[in-house]
């Protein structure tokens, strides 16, 4: 087994460990930080596929930001929560779908033959992927950066209190 | 050199924890993470489609950038409509947001 074996498998064990602990967690505060923790994990992931920029990324906007927002939301909404049940009626139903969909899942993936290229990755990748993003890609790029701009302004839409009229 | 086939099997596997979490929690929040373990997860599988199947071509990076910055949006207006939610009924119980069920 080689060093790269080992490193993915103690990433592994961590990355489906944190997910375990989100969401089986009851307090939702402490799910928010085993996220992050997990997301980590799958940063650690594209570092061993050679996905640097994509690392990056992953910290940045997964870390940086969604799950900062996470904690933010928890913890302007947290008002006893705790105390009430942490899963719905049909938890068991929930468990059966999702333990079915990993059987039919972790069956293909260990039976399917994949067609593995033997070619290297480009040795600059993260230059090819700014050329494609601003040739071969360009629309859906700014597509993309259209509908941030949209989030952003009706995040900020919906979240705003209302003020009443004359104040 | 790590076999295809792992990285499919720990993001199938985190898929399903997401969906599990998706489905069972009451907390709107929790949901919410249940979902982004989903996008993450399906991301592992671009990703690794990229680096094992054509590493020659962008394709599976540049999907992986635009499904992160999708979940960004997506993350941003749910958490907005949690919190508007939260301030009007006083509550992130999604069985308890049901104003709209005839």
């Amino acid at each position: 087994m080689t060093l790269e074996q080992i490193v993915f498998l103690v990433l592994a064990v961590a990355a489906v460990g944190t997910a375990v602990g989100v969401v089986t967690n009851r307090n939702i505060l402490y799910s928010a930080f085993l996220l992050i923790g997990c997301l980590f994990m799958i940063a650690g992931f594209y570092v061993l596929l050679e996905a640097p920029f994509l690392a990056a990324v992953q910290v940045l906007i997964y870390v940086g930001a969604i799950a900062v927002l996470i904690i933010f939301a928890v913890m302007l909404t947290e008002n006893l929560m705790q105390r009430k049940r942490a899963w719905n009626e049909q938890w068991w139903v929930a468990i059966l779908v999702a333990v079915a969909l990993a059987a039919v899942l972790l069956y293909v993936v260990v039976t399917a033959q994949w067609q593995v290229s033997q070619l290297e990755t480009p040795s600059d990748v993260i230059t090819a992927l700014g050329q494609a993003l601003m040739s071969t890609y360009i629309l859906p790029f700014e597509v993309a950066s259209v509908l941030l701009l949209m989030a952003l302004i009706g995040a900020i839409v919906v979240a705003r209190e209302e003020k009443e009229e004359g104040k | 050199m790590i076999p295809l086939s792992w990285y499919l099997a720990v993001a199938a596997i985190i898929f399903c924890l997401g969906l599990y979490g998706a489905l069972a929690r009451r907390n709107a929040i929790g949901v919410l993470m249940g979902i982004e373990l989903m996008l993450n997860a399906v991301n592992i599988n671009l990703v690794a489609f990229w680096r094992y199947v054509t590493p020659e071509l962008l394709t599976g990076q540049v999907f992986a950038i635009f499904v992160i910055t999708v979940a960004a949006a997506e993350a941003a207006i749910g958490l907005a409509l949690i919190i508007s939610i939260f301030r009007n009924r006083q509550t992130v119980i999604v069985e308890e947001v049901d104003m709209m069920k005839w």
